[in-house]
C-alpha cells in the first residue's frame, strides 16, 4: 500500500473521536510490518515503535480521530436529533447522506432540509442551528428504536474523490493525511540505521481537546516531537479562507509551541534536500497535539509540520498528495540528518 | 430497476439528451410512433388506432442543477443554479459536463470564521467548485463556461419502503409513463417527456401546441415536508399516504369535475390518495390546460422529501399506488370517456 | 432514602477552595464504613474502602459556585468576580451569604439593554452605606454563595446547593449500602471542580486507578422549549455518553447499562453539550483511565434553586451499588 492508498483507506474508514477502533485497525495493520513494537493504550492511541540506537526518543504524532455527529434524540415520527463531537460548521451539513452506526448494522440516513416554500424570508437569511437538524432514515419510529439508540455515532457518507493534479478530497484528511506521511517516512528509512528511537503515534481524541496526545506523551516521555497536522489551505492567493497554499509544499510552523532549533533544523533540512516548503507563524497556542506534548512531563522539543488542506471540517477536505509526500520526506531526512547531532546539545536553546 | 436507471442519469435543463435516449430505449417496442421536437421534447403514441378517449400523459425529463459561469484565475469555478439553493451544495461533490469532471464545493473552515459569519447563509458569491486545477488555463483543459453541473448522488434504497436519489422530480413521472406504455392498456395514449420544466415550464409550452388529447394527466414529484417540526397545515403532502392530487398551484387551478373522477377511481379500487395541500409551485399543467381551446388536466404527484437537493426521498408505496391509480383511470375512462 | 442526610448535606456551604466544612461533615458520615481516609494538600477527601479486584476511583465534588469580592466602592457596593460558571441573568436578584454570615443581594447597574448584562456591571449589596461600613463585614477575596432554603418533600429536593452535594450524597449512601464490592475502592470527595476539575487532577495522581466514575448533576432536558437531549426528570439514573470534558469509555457505559438492566434499575443515557465533570480529568491520567459518569437529571443547574427528583436520586444510588458490586469483564 503506498502513501495515497493508505490515506484513502483511512479517510474512508470511520474513526470519530472516542470511537477510533475501525481506523486504528487499518493503521496497526500498516505499521505492523515496519515497527518493532506496536501497542494501543487505554484512551485508544496507537503507538508503533521503530527502534534506533537508543540515543533519544522522537515522537511523531498525528491524530486519527475525525469529527462526527451523534444521535441525541429520537422524535415521535422516528426522525433523529443530533449533537456533535468536535466542531462542524452546521451550515455545511444540509442535504447530506449519512451513516448511522446503529445497534447492530449501519443505517443510512439523510440530513433533511425544510423546503423553500414554507421557509419565511427571515428564516432563509439565517443559518440553521445544529439543534434543528433532523435525520431521516426512512424507517418508522418503532423500527428506528429497534435499530438505533441514543449515543449512536453518525458519519457523513463520503468516499474519497480524486481531483486533478494529484489532489484528493475526502471527509477525513484532517488528520489521516498526517498519519499517511508515516508510509513515506518508513519507506525512506528502510535499511537506514537511525540513532533515534521513533514513536509513530496515531493519537485519539484530538478534535475534542488534544486528549490522546497528552496521554501518549505522558507514557512515552519523548525528547523530541514532530506533530503532523493539516494546515488551512487557501482557495486562492489573497483569499481569507486559509493561511497557506495547497501544492506549495509542507508548511513548517513556528511560534511559542515550537522549539526554535527544531524549526530551524527542519527548515535547513528542507532546503538542503530540495523539499518544497512554506513557513507559517502561530503566534499563540497552536490548536494541535503540539500544545499538549510540549508541556507534558519534563517537556519535549516540539515542532509542527502541516499539510495544506482546504475546506477543513467539511466532507470535502482537499489536499495535494505532493504536499503529503513532501512532509514525509522532510521528516525522514530530519531523522537521517539527526545521526550527526548530539541530543543534549540539540535540546538546549 | 427503472427508477435507478433514470435517476442515475444526468439531464439538466437543455441537456436532457441522455435521459431521452434512455426513455426511447425503454419504450421503443411499445409505441406506434415517436419523435423528438425542436425543443427536445420526446412525444410518443401508443395504440394510435384505438377508438375511445385519447388520454395524454406528461412528465419532465430535466432536473435541477447548476451551470459554469466563470473560471477564475486560481482555477476555481463559479456557477449559477437552476432551481437549487446554494446552501445545499456545501460540502458536496459534483459532476461537471459530459466528461463528468469531479469537483468539490467546500467553504471557509469553521476555525477561521468569526462568530457572526457563521450566522449568515452562504450564497453564490461565496462558494465555488474546486476540481484540483492550479490555474485558469489548467481548469480550461477540463471544463468550459456553460458546462452543466450535476449532483453527485446515487440511487439508494433506504428504510423499509424508501428510495433516496437525485432527480426523483421528475424521473418518477417519466418512469410511470414508461410503465403505462409497457402495460397492456388497449387505449390510445400520447406521452410527452418534456424538457426545461425546471426553468419555467418551457418544453411543455411547445409540446402542448403539437398534441391533441381529450384529457391530460401530468405526473410529477412534488414537495413533501411532513416532519414534526413543521406545522401540520404546511406539510403539503405526507409520505406513505398515496399519490397527491393537485387542486391548485401557482400556474393552474384544477377543475373539480375532472379530478373528482380520479378520486372516484381511487375509491373504487381502494387506492390511497391525498390532496396536494398547497397553492405553491408550478407545473407543466399550465401549458396543457391553456393549449388550443383548453384541455382538461389532472395533476398527480409522488411526494418527495428534500426535493431539489442531491438526496430527495420518496416512498415506493406512493409510486406504486400512482401506477395503479393511473392505470385504473385509463382503463375506466379510455373506453367510455369522461363526462 | 435518608432524606435527613440529603437535607443536611444540601444545607452546607462551600465554594471552590472553601470545602473544609463539607469534608468534615462527610468524614463523620462515612468513617465507620471505611478502612482509611485522608485530606490531601488541595483539600480533597480521599477515602479508601479496601477490596479485591481492580482499583476504582469514584469522584464527586464538594465545592459549589460562588462569587469572590474584588472591589468595594465608596458607597459600599461590592464588586465581584465569578468562581465557576455564573450566568448574569440567572444571578440577578439572588440572595448571597458570606462565610461569616453576612447576607446580601446581587443586582446590576442601570443598563439600556438588560440582555447585555455582564458580571462586571453587577454588584452585591449588603445594605452598607459606605466603603468603611462594608469593610466591617466583607474583605476583598471573600467568597459568598447563594443563600436559600433547602426543601425536601415526598418527591423532590430543591436548594441552591444540589451541584454537587447530590453526587456526594449518592456516594455516601452507596458506600453505606455496599455488601460485596468487586473493586478496591477510592471514594474521592473532590475540591475545585467548578473552576476546572483541579481537585480531580491531583487526586487521580495519588490514587492512580484502573477505572474512574464520577457523580454529578446534569441538565434535565424536559422544560418548555428546551434543547432536546435524552435525559429527563423521572427517567432514572443517567449514564453519561459525553460532555465537553469526556467521551465516556464504551466499556464503562456498557458495564453501567448491564448493571442497570440486571438490577432492574431505571436508567437513561445522557448527553451534555456544555460543561464537564471530574471524569474529564480522571480519564487523562497516566496512560489513560477508562472512565464514566453517573448523573442526576437536575433542572436549573447553577441557579438559586436547583431541583431534582427523589426517584432519580434513588435510582442513582441503586445503580452505583450495583456497579460497584459487579466486576468489569
Amino acid at each position: 500500500m503506498n502513501t495515497k492508498e493508505f490515506l484513502i483507506k483511512m479517510s474512508n474508514a470511520v474513526g470519530v473521536s472516542g470511537y477510533e477502533a475501525e481506523r486504528a485497525e487499518i493503521i496497526i495493520e500498516y505499521l505492523k510490518s515496519f515497527c518493532d513494537e506496536i501497542s494501543t493504550d487505554k484512551i485508544g492511541n496507537v503507538i508503533g515503535i521503530k527502534k534506533g540506537k537508543g540515543k533519544g526518543k522522537l515522537m511523531l504524532s498525528a491524530h486519527m480521530d475525525e469529527i462526527g455527529l451523534m444521535v441525541s434524540h429520537i422524535d415521535e415520527q422516528g426522525f433523529l436529533g443530533v449533537t456533535q463531537i468536535g466542531g462542524f460548521d452546521q451550515r455545511t451539513l444540509l442535504a447530506h447522506e449519512v451513516v448511522i452506526h446503529g445497534k447492530k448494522d449501519k443505517v443510512y440516513g439523510i440530513i433533511g432540509i425544510k423546503p423553500p416554500h414554507i421557509t419565511t424570508p427571515e428564516e432563509a437569511k439565517k443559518s440553521i442551528k445544529l439543534e434543528h437538524l433532523l435525520i431521516d432514515t426512512g424507517y418508522d419510529v418503532e423500527e428506528v428504536k429497534e435499530l438505533i439508540s441514543i449515543g449512536d455515532l453518525i458519519t457523513i457518507n463520503r468516499q474519497v474523490v480524486e481531483l486533478k493534479n494529484n489532489r484528493i478530497a475526502g471527509k477525513c484528511m484532517d488528520d489521516t493525511a498526517g498519519i499517511a506521511t508515516y508510509a513515506t517516512i518508513l519507506e525512506r528509512l528502510k535499511g537506514f540505521d537511525h540513532d533515534l528511537d521513533i514513536y509513530f503515534v496515531a493519537s485519539a481524541q484530538e478534535e475534542v481537546g488534544v486528549r490522546g496526545a497528552q496521554v501518549a506523551a505522558q507514557h512515552i516521555e519523548p525528547d523530541l516531537a514532530i506533530v503532523l497536522e493539516v494546515g488551512f489551505g487557501k482557495s486562492s492567493e489573497g483569499s481569507d479562507d486559509g493561511k497557506c497554499l495547497v501544492g506549495e509544499g509542507v508548511e513548517i510552523v513556528t511560534g511559542v509551541n515550537i522549539h526554535r532549533k527544531m524549526f530551524k533544523t527542519l527548515k535547513e533540512v528542507a532546503k538542503k534536500n530540495g523539499i518544497k516548503h512554506q513557513v507559517t507563524v502561530y503566534a499563540g497556542m497552536t490548536p494541535t497535539d503540539c500544545r499538549a506534548i510540549q508541556v507534558t512531563g519534563k517537556g519535549a522539543a516540539t515542532s509542527l509540520l502541516q499539510i495544506p488542506t482546504r475546506y477543513m471540517h467539511t466532507s470535502v477536505e482537499t489536499l495535494s498528495m505532493d504536499d503529503v509526500e513532501a512532509t514525509g520526506r522532510l521528516i525522514a531526512e530530519f531523522i537521517i540528518n539527526f545521526n550527526n547531532c548530539d541530543l543534549e546539545e540539540f535540546l538546549c536553546l | 430497476m427503472l427508477i435507478k436507471k433514470l435517476t442515475d442519469i444526468n439531464g439538466l435543463p437543455s441537456y436532457e439528451d441522455d435521459v431521452r435516449a434512455a426513455i426511447k430505449e425503454e419504450i421503443k417496442d411499445f409505441v406506434d410512433n415517436m419523435y423528438t421536437d425542436r425543443m427536445g421534447n420526446l412525444i410518443a403514441v401508443k395504440n394510435e388506432k384505438a377508438d375511445g378517449m385519447h388520454i395524454g400523459l406528461s412528465a419532465h425529463m430535466d432536473e435541477v442543477g447548476m451551470v459554469v459561469t466563470t473560471i477564475e484565475k486560481s482555477g476555481m469555478i463559479r456557477f449559477d443554479t437552476w432551481g437549487v439553493l446554494p446552501k445545499v451544495m456545501l460540502s458536496k461533490t459534483v459532476k461537471i459536463g459530459k466528461n463528468q469532471v469531479i469537483g468539490v464545493i467546500g467553504s471557509k473552515p469553521v476555525h477561521l470564521q468569526k462568530p457572526e459569519e457563521r450566522l449568515t447563509v452562504l450564497d453564490l458569491d461565496r462558494i465555488y467548485i474546486d476540481i484540483g486545477a492550479t490555474s485558469k488555463e489548467d481548469a480550461e483543459k477540463y471544463v468550459e463556461i456553460g458546462d452543466y453541473i450535476a449532483f453527485d448522488s446515487e440511487y439508494r434504497e433506504m428504510g423499509r419502503h424508501k428510495i433516496k436519489a437525485k432527480a426523483l422530480d421528475d424521473r418518477l413521472g417519466c418512469a410511470a409513463i414508461i410503465e403505462m406504455f409497457k402495460s397492456d392498456i388497449p387505449h390510445k395514449l400520447t406521452a410527452v417527456f418534456c424538457v426545461q420544466e425546471e426553468v419555467g415550464l418551457r418544453g411543455s409550452a411547445v409540446a402542448a401546441n403539437q398534441i391533441f388529447v381529450d384529457l391530460m394527466i401530468n405526473l410529477e414529484g412534488t414537495v413533501c415536508a411532513d416532519s414534526e417540526d413543521i406545522e401540520e397545515h404546511l406539510r403539503v403532502t405526507t409520505q406513505g399516504a398515496g399519490p397527491a392530487l393537485s387542486i391548485r398551484d401557482t400556474t393552474s387551478i384544477y377543475i373539480k369535475k375532472y379530478y373528482q373522477q380520479m378520486i372516484d377511481v381511487a375509491k373504487e379500487n381502494n387506492i390511497p390518495l391525498q390532496f396536494r395541500r398547497s397553492g405553491a409551485g408550478g407545473t407543466d399543467s399550465l401549458n396543457y390546460h391553456t393549449a388550443h381551446g383548453g384541455t382538461p388536466v389532472i395533476g398527480l404527484a409522488v411526494p418527495c422529501r428534500y426535493i431539489h437537493t442531491p438526496v430527495s426521498m420518496c416512498d415506493k408505496r406512493d409510486y406504486e399506488a400512482l401506477l395503479a391509480l393511473v392505470k385504473a383511470f385509463i382503463l375506466k375512462y379510455g373506453q367510455e370517456g369522461t363526462k | 432514602m435518608n432524606t435527613e442526610l440529603l437535607k443536611s448535606i444540601c444545607t452546607l456551604k462551600g465554594a471552590s477552595s472553601e470545602e473544609g466544612a463539607i469534608a468534615e461533615f462527610i468524614i463523620e458520615q462515612i468513617k465507620d464504613y471505611v478502612d482509611d481516609y485522608k485530606i490531601d494538600t488541595l483539600g480533597n477527601l480521599i477515602v479508601h474502602k479496601k477490596g479485591n479486584g481492580k482499583k476504582m476511583m469514584l469522584a464527586g465534588h464538594m465545592d459549589q459556585i460562588g462569587m469572590m469580592v474584588t472591589y468595594i466602592d465608596k458607597d459600599g457596593f461590592i464588586h465581584f468576580t465569578n468562581i465557576g460558571g455564573l450566568n448574569p441573568t440567572v444571578i440577578h436578584s439572588a440572595c448571597v451569604i458570606f462565610s461569616n454570615g453576612t447576607t446580601g443581594i446581587v443586582n446590576c447597574e442601570r443598563i439600556e439593554e438588560p440582555a447585555k448584562m455582564t458580571i462586571d456591571k453587577m454588584y452585591i449589596d449588603i445594605g452598607a452605606i459606605s466603603k468603611e461600613e462594608a469593610e466591617k463585614y466583607v474583605q476583598i477575596g471573600d467568597i459568598c454563595v447563594y443563600y436559600g432554603e433547602t426543601i425536601v418533600d415526598d418527591h423532590k429536593v430543591m436548594t441552591p446547593y444540589l451541584d454537587d452535594r447530590l453526587g456526594c450524597f449518592i456516594m455516601i449512601e452507596a458506600l453505606k449500602k455496599l455488601k460485596n464490592h468487586a473493586f478496591d475502592l477510592y471514594f474521592v470527595f473532590t475540591v475545585q471542580e467548578e473552576v476546572g476539575l483541579r481537585g480531580a487532577k491531583t487526586s487521580v495522581y495519588t490514587v492512580d486507578p484502573d477505572y474512574g466514575i464520577s457523580f454529578d448533576v446534569t441538565i434535565s432536558s424536559d422544560t418548555p422549549k428546551c434543547r432536546k437531549l435524552p435525559q429527563k426528570f423521572d427517567g432514572g439514573a443517567c449514564i453519561k455518553i459525553k460532555d465537553m470534558s469526556i467521551l465516556c469509555h464504551p466499556k464503562i457505559i456498557k458495564h453501567m447499562e448491564k448493571c442497570a438492566k440486571d438490577g432492574n434499575i431505571k436508567y437513561q443515557f445522557e448527553i451534555l453539550e456544555a460543561g464537564g465533570t471530574d471524569s474529564g480529568a480522571i480519564h487523562l491520567h497516566g496512560s489513560g483511565v477508562p472512565s464514566g459518569v453517573i448523573s442526576i437529571p437536575t433542572r436549573y443547574v447553577h441557579s438559586m434553586n436547583e431541583m431534582a427528583r427523589l426517584s432519580d436520586i434513588q435510582d442513582c444510588i441503586d445503580l452505583t451499588v450495583k456497579v460497584l458490586e459487579t466486576a468489569i469483564d
